[in-house]
């Protein structure tokens, strides 16, 4: 026995478990304008990355009870489910959690000791691998030509084979920020793509208002203290910036700055995917740098690369560099010259 | 009102004052026998000058301090000296060490108490009155007050700070004190002034305790003494933690407060050297916490050398349920099963273990870099470096990481979700390092040996061959008498041992300085009870698969 003798600290687990209760207002307006197949997406992913966890636990020779119980593996599956259209066919969903969880968690030594965003690296595999397949997103609640009940919906995602011979494209569109990629290059001025019936307000109709609800988990997160407000600042805050410069350079060619905060990833990853505490850097001044860094990297490939979001891998790239932003901002500690008197 | 810093980080555990706080300090009788380490205090251990069979009186000297960093052990009341020899004593090692042990006549026999005008004495020899009096910080360092307050001429202290936060959870016994005895105490901080002569003289009390920020500030009244109520937030009563509010300095990294003009002592050691000073008793009794889980939690005046059992039955005695004590408090206190071990110097408290109030942890996952620990550490440390590092044996980066700057605090255990105990890793990750540091020094010494070694087996060869020749010399003289007698060849060979020992013994001096006695005398018995605490940690970390594991996360 050794002092201290006493504890006071949330469990991984209840943190996890917060982290999975601050998602919920986002996947519920997705449901609200999407259907219901997101929750069989959820489902799925879970299921998967339990047994996935269980199977490499053992394999491992490592206990089953507490990690399974840290609630960690399910917080992956949801990112993984989240950032699949949920119209995909069940194995995608399948491989991308037990790729994240096998290969991009465990083989690089399990709970905290991965170098990279599980799920991210489970989304990259798939659009890479099975780009057809990541684009078909549903299409918002009184958009498409026709819109799938939950059964036909499950039939789909099970079997592939939609209700009288619909085509694919009647329910599905692509996504607010892939049309707006396709329609500039089509040389349309912004203005005009954006009063394309996808989108709504701000940016995508439907989506934006998703993003809200991952705004909400955010706050909540923030509020419990599971995250600092660090990362969520220096993230939308770089991104409003640099799309803001570019968009009064050339409003036609540029869209506005909160078009890319409502549009995507950028809210799910400015509170819930940056965040990952194991995979981002330790120190605040860190923490900035990270975030901005993801920020212009996401802005870069959006508008510049030849991916429909840029989130995925600029938190991958990030997190390439996050054991060197670690050294060079490490904060001065107590005595140390040049401090606060 | 003086204007309050902060420092980074910090807890707020549930303070269980209330408890042991209410009720009025209790003299503890006698016990049947009494056992008192010769070690008591940070340094080498005290020379016993009494035997079994001696009698001793109350007060009377038991041990006396040897060497410079030492302070005297003196007989907490008349009686028979019934042994000096090793016994259970209350340190993280866990070793048994020296103990005088003492039968009570129980007719409290005192000494001549002689009381000293200590504005007529020089200082130095009130400083050796401080040592011979067993004076040593009694909030749980036991630094020797003699060191302590011996100032260079060069060192001007502008702030004595007293230390009444008593920030640690469960502990009350400086809160009684205060409360109770604010004369004696500032009768002993006017003392240590006397040392110091610094220019300001600040109290700094946790706000958790409002009566004895009352009781000081009255008896501090017109004294120029300023009595600061501080926010209650763990580790505030840490010197340099308390420091920094009081005075908005920090002590620097890998520095002493004296380095910032100020020095900082307990409030309880100060009310000691007015015993010792104004009434001519040594240090024999403290003051100590009964708590946890037993019936009447309370303070009792005991006498050092009193197992802790005898005082957990005066405080009604354990309740149904208990397990194991914790000496100390429960965030850096030492944990024990042993109900013999005796009240020393640094018990301040005693607190009965139970399942309910102390429930054990789940196993350590591991370390999500969640930087709780980083938010809370009071020293700004990255804790979660440190652990990584300290799992790697990295030891190169673990320093640059400034793992001495490490109060040891535990505020980030305290918080981890993931269970981990770093402050158990930090203490073991120093103690390794230092006793590396020892091993090179003991190495390059074992080098000079080694070749010495080698020189004197082959000075032996020569010798031999040399004496082999005279023989057939002699025995060739003998046949021819008229040979000349060759002279004896070993003077080079002298000569040559002699500079070999010579040349070791310079480079063993140069090489022992260099890692041991530049050291400050704080250091060298830091090393000293590491060097103790090491069996320890081995065999914790191999009960535990701890470091040596490279990768445990894995
Ligand atoms: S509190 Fe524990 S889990 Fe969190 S960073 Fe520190 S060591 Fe790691
Ligand atoms: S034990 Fe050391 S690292 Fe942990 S909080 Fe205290 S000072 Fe910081």
């Amino acid at each position: 026995m050794n002092s201290p003798y006493i504890h006071q600290a949330p469990s991984v687990s209840a943190i996890m478990l917060k982290v999975l209760l601050a998602l919920v207002p986002g996947i519920a307006l997705a449901v609200w304008y999407f259907g219901p197949a997101i929750l069989v997406s959820l489902v799925l992913a879970s299921l998967t990355a339990l047994a996935t966890e269980a199977a490499m636990l053992k394999l491992r020779g490592r206990p089953l009870k507490p990690f399974l119980g840290d609630n960690s593996a399910l917080v992956t599956a949801w990112l993984v489910a989240l950032s699949i259209p949920p119209l995909a066919p069940w194995w995608l969903v399948v491989a991308g959690v037990a790729f994240a969880i096998s290969i991009a968690k465990h083989l690089y030594g399990g709970l905290g000791n991965n170098p990279f965003n599980p799920a991210m690296i489970a989304y990259a595999v798939l659009i890479i691998s099975f780009p057809a397949h990541m684009t078909h997103w549903l299409a918002p609640h009184g958009l498409g030509t026709i819109e799938l009940d939950l059964t036909s919906q499950l039939r789909y995602i099970f079997s592939g084979v939609l209700p009288g011979g619909t085509a694919l494209d009647a329910v599905t569109a692509a996504t607010p920020l892939d049309t707006l990629k396709t329609q500039l290059h089509l040389e349309r001025p912004v203005k005009e793509i954006l009063e394309m019936p996808v989108y709504g307000y701000l940016a995508g109709k439907g989506s934006e208002i998703v993003a809200l609800g991952y705004v909400a988990g955010g706050f909540y997160l923030l509020l419990n203290r599971i995250i600092t407000w660090h990362v969520p600042v220096a993230f939308l805050g770089t991104l409003f910036a640099v799309a803001g410069i570019f968009h009064l350079i050339d409003p036609g060619q540029y869209v506005a700055p909160l078009f890319h905060w409502m549009s995507g990833a950028a809210m799910i990853g400015a509170f819930f995917i940056l965040t990952d505490p194991v995979t981002g850097p330790t120190t605040p001044k860190g923490k900035l740098v990270f975030a901005a860094g993801a920020a212009i990297l996401t802005y870069v490939i959006r508008v510049f690369g030849g991916f429909p979001d840029g989130v995925a891998f600029a938190t991958l790239l990030m997190n390439l560099c996050v054991p060197l932003i670690d050294t060079y901002t490490q904060p001065r500690v107590f005595g140390e010259k040049g401090g606060k008197k | 009102m003086r204007a309050l810093h902060h420092f980074h980080g910090g807890i707020h555990p549930e303070e269980h004052k209330l408890e042991s706080s209410g009720l009025p300090i209790a003299r503890a009788p006698l016990p049947q026998r009494l056992t008192l380490p010769l070690q008591q205090h940070l340094g080498s251990r005290a020379k016993a000058v009494v035997q079994a069979g001696d009698r001793v009186l109350k007060g009377q000297l038991l041990a006396r301090a040897e060497g410079e960093m030492s302070a005297a052990v003196h007989a907490p009341t008349s009686g028979l000296v019934l042994s000096v020899d090793l016994g259970a004593v209350p340190h993280p090692s866990g070793l048994p060490d020296l103990c005088a042990t003492i039968e009570p006549d129980g007719e409290e026999r005192w000494i001549e108490r002689a009381t000293l005008d200590f504005c007529a004495l020089p200082k130095a020899e009130l400083l050796v009155r401080l040592r011979d009096g067993g004076i040593v910080g009694l909030g749980g360092a036991t630094f020797p007050a003699h060191l302590k307050f011996d100032l260079k001429p060069a060192q001007a202290i502008r702030t004595l700070v007293l230390n009444g936060a008593e920030c640690e959870p469960w502990i009350t016994s400086d809160d009684r004190l205060m409360r109770e005895r604010a004369a004696e105490i500032v009768q002993g901080i006017e003392i240590l002034r006397h040392l110091v002569n610094p220019a300001e003289t600040l109290v700094g009390i946790e706000d958790n305790k409002p009566q004895a920020i009352a009781a000081m500030r009255q008896a501090c009244a017109n004294t120029g003494i300023e009595v600061a109520a501080i926010p209650t937030l763990y580790p505030t009563g840490g010197e340099k933690q308390l420091i920094k509010v009081l005075t908005g300095k920090e002590v620097p990294s890998g520095g002493y407060p004296l380095h910032i003009g100020v020095l900082c002592s307990n409030v309880a050691t100060a009310y000691a050297v007015h015993r010792l000073v104004n009434c001519g008793e040594p240090v024999i009794s403290r003051l100590v916490t009964v708590t946890g889980n037993v019936r009447t939690p309370q303070n009792f005046e005991a006498l050092l050398g009193t197992p802790i059992e005898d005082l957990t039955k005066l405080a009604g005695g354990a309740l149904p349920g208990s397990a194991d004590y914790i000496l100390g408090g429960p965030m850096m206190g030492l944990h024990t099963s042993n109900g013999r071990l005796p009240v020393v110097k640094s018990t301040n408290c005693i607190i009965v273990k139970s399942p309910q109030l102390f429930p054990p942890l789940p196993p350590a996952l591991p370390c999500i870099r969640c930087t709780r620990c980083a938010d809370a550490c009071p020293a700004d440390l990255q804790p979660q470096e440190l652990y990584w590092f300290a799992q790697a044996r990295n030891f190169d980066k673990i320093r640059n990481y400034h793992l001495f700057d490490c109060i040891e605090c535990g505020a980030c255990n305290y918080v981890c979700p993931s269970h981990i105990p770093l402050a158990q890793y930090f203490r073991f990750a120093k103690s390794e390092i230092r006793a590396l540091e020892h091993e090179s020094a003991a190495a390059a010494l074992a080098r000079e040996r080694y070749e010495f070694r080698q020189m004197r087996i082959e000075r032996d060869k020569q010798e031999k061959a040399e004496k082999l020749a005279q023989k057939e010399k002699a025995a060739l003289a003998a046949r021819q008498p008229a040979a000349a007698p060759v002279a004896p060849q070993d003077s080079s060979t002298q000569a040559r041992i002699q500079a070999a020992l010579e040349r070791a013994k310079a480079q063993a001096a140069a090489v022992t300085p260099k890692n041991m006695d530049a050291l400050t005398p704080q250091q060298q018995a830091e090393i000293a009870e590491i060097e103790a605490r090491r069996a320890r940690a081995r065999e914790l970390a191999q009960a535990q698969d701890i470091p040596h594991n490279s990768n445990n996360a894995d």
